[in-house]
């Protein structure tokens, strides 16, 4: 009884779903049989070499593709927050960091509204100092936050980070980290990550899906970021950062590299 | 030239100013965003498949105007459709494209054999002999992307920056990049008549490429390009009058000079 109850309120706070979804592209098929479920104040972390269709289930699941078989629900009205991989701005194009953001103004918001929310966004993330530099002139961590802040802008109830940590070290990831940790307590929205790293994860994260084509397995990270081997690695404050272990069957035949030790 | 004859212009100069300058101000917005979008190949390509239009047009004896019309509609959706379902890298296809359409156009003009057709008028333009039915088409065009702009231009801005983002912020994007290309096909269409097939690309993207060391802001870009784009029209038609030079030629010249000046300035 008290397990249905535990379903029953699950559903009512779901905001996506994939169920046995499979995608083919021509006659190669890049997706085989994928189901996930992703609720309301929770973290997905989509892990997977390079090639493993995390690209391609993004997209079918913010609905930029209808998937070959199977179904994809989100819930009616959902509002995504999206942070892209990267974002190529050519130069003949004018735009400073303010106004890239208020780019993401919805057509039927407020201008004061939405200003003075950029404004707590940007403070949040510290962009103050960029806002009316070129958006092209600015370094690739600092281009991470302003995606984040433009996905942020759209106050979602998901926000989709697609390889958010991308070329920043473990203490740009760590305050990343931070900080999308906080987001989601304050805005108790879900959030869907695509990580290319195997092994380091967010400590945070509800559920982790290791792709292949297909699901090759799934769990839990083990927060030993606070263990003393780890210190002894990496270093002290790096307390966002987890390691996620794969346990995985037959029919999955990928490897994984052993993540090297930094050298000293 | 006196004041006498600026007072009472003759009809087809007045046509002539109005139409140049116009086409100027319309090609502004559009070919911003040509520059943005790095698609000056396309509009290269659809004029190419301007003068396809002109030979089909006369083999159909249909009106020339509303023909190039219809080709560039034609070629617009089928260079969409071609670089989404080819493996060919766009540049490639637009070659293809813009060369085949000319060969095409030369081999139906010469079987047709058109005993008063002036090639030359659509290669280099005749603005001189613009009609006031294109001028009425002119204005409609007008009329029309500034509607489309008026309501979509944060919409093509964020297309431009990134489509996908711009499609989960809910901008229907293929729909507007479709809506997008029929402007340009049926701007290309019209200005035909004033700069003519080899020149167009460069009414589109001089001014836009001359605004941008000025510009702080996409705006901003937007202003410079129609100032300098109307200058162009006005500088071309006036050394066509001053010293008999060839119009369209001569506006392309002046636009090409502004670019030159702007070389100058230290870009932001």
């Amino acid at each position: 009884m008290e397990y249905s109850g535990k379903i029953q309120s699950m559903n009512s706070t779901r905001l996506l779903e994939a169920h046995q979804v499979s995608h083919w592209f021509d006659d190669q098929e890049a997706l085989s049989n994928v189901s996930l479920t992703l609720h309301q104040g929770e973290i997905l972390t989509l892990i997977g070499p390079n090639g493993a269709g995390k690209s391609t289930l993004l997209k079918l699941l913010l609905g930029l593709m209808t998937p070959t078989k199977g179904h994809i629900w989100r819930k009616p009205g959902l509002n995504v927050g999206f942070m892209p991989q990267k974002i190529q701005i050519d130069d003949s194009l004018p735009l400073s960091v303010q106004r890239f953001l208020s780019l993401a103004r919805p057509r039927h918001s407020e201008r004061k509204k939405f200003i003075t929310k950029l404004e707590q966004v940007a403070d949040e993330l510290g962009l103050n100092q960029l806002l009316t530099r070129p958006v092209q002139k600015i370094s690739g961590g600092e281009m991470q936050r302003v995606l984040l802040a433009r996905a942020l802008l759209k106050s979602p109830d998901l926000l989709v980070l697609d390889e958010p940590v991308q070329g920043v070290d473990l203490q740009g990831q760590t305050q990343l980290y931070e900080y999308i940790n906080a987001v989601r307590q304050r805005h108790q929205c879900g959030i869907l990550m695509v990580s290319h790293d195997l092994h380091i994860v967010m400590k945070d994260t509800h559920q982790v899906l290791c792709l292949n084509r297909h699901i090759c397995c799934q769990g839990h990270p083990q927060a030993i970021s606070a263990t003393d081997a780890f210190k002894t690695l990496f270093g002290d404050g790096f307390e966002q950062l987890a390691v996620y272990e794969h346990h995985h069957s037959d029919a999955c035949d990928h490897i994984h590299p052993t993540r090297n030790e930094p050298s000293a | 030239m006196t004041l006498e004859t600026l007072i009472h212009l003759p009809d087809f100069l007045l046509y002539a100013f109005a139409g140049g300058l116009l086409l100027a101000m319309i090609s502004a917005p559009l070919g911003v965003f040509v520059v943005w979008q790095k698609q000056s190949y396309f509009g290269a390509a659809l004029a190419h498949s301007a003068l396809l239009g002109v030979s089909l047009g006369l083999w159909w004896q249909m009106d020339l105007t509303l023909a190039v019309i219809a080709v560039s509609i034609l070629a617009a959706l089928s260079i969409d459709w071609l670089t989404r379902h080819t493996r060919l890298p766009t540049d490639t296809l637009l070659g293809i494209f813009a060369h085949a359409s000319l060969a095409f156009a030369l081999i139906f003009i010469s079987l047709k054999q058109p005993a008063q057709l002036d090639i030359m008028a659509y290669l280099f333009g005749d603005i001189l002999s613009l009609q006031k039915a294109e001028l009425v088409g002119i204005v409609l065009l007008g009329v029309w992307v500034t509607a489309f702009f008026w309501r979509h231009w944060s919409d093509m801005l964020n297309l431009t920056l990134n489509a996908d983002l711009a499609q989960i912020e809910g901008v229907h994007t293929r729909q507007l990049q479709r809506h997008y290309l029929l402007l340009l096909a049926i701007l290309i269409g019209l200005a035909i008549k004033v700069v003519g097939v080899l020149l167009i690309t460069s009414l589109l993207i001089m001014p836009a490429a001359s605004a941008r060391r000025f510009a702080r802001s996409p705006e901003g870009m937007l202003i410079g390009a129609i100032i300098m784009g109307g200058l162009s029209v006005l500088g071309g038609l006036l050394g066509s009058f001053l010293w008999d030079l060839p119009t369209g030629p001569a506006i392309v010249a002046t636009a090409t000079g502004f670019f030159l000046f702007s070389l100058f300035k230290r870009a932001r």
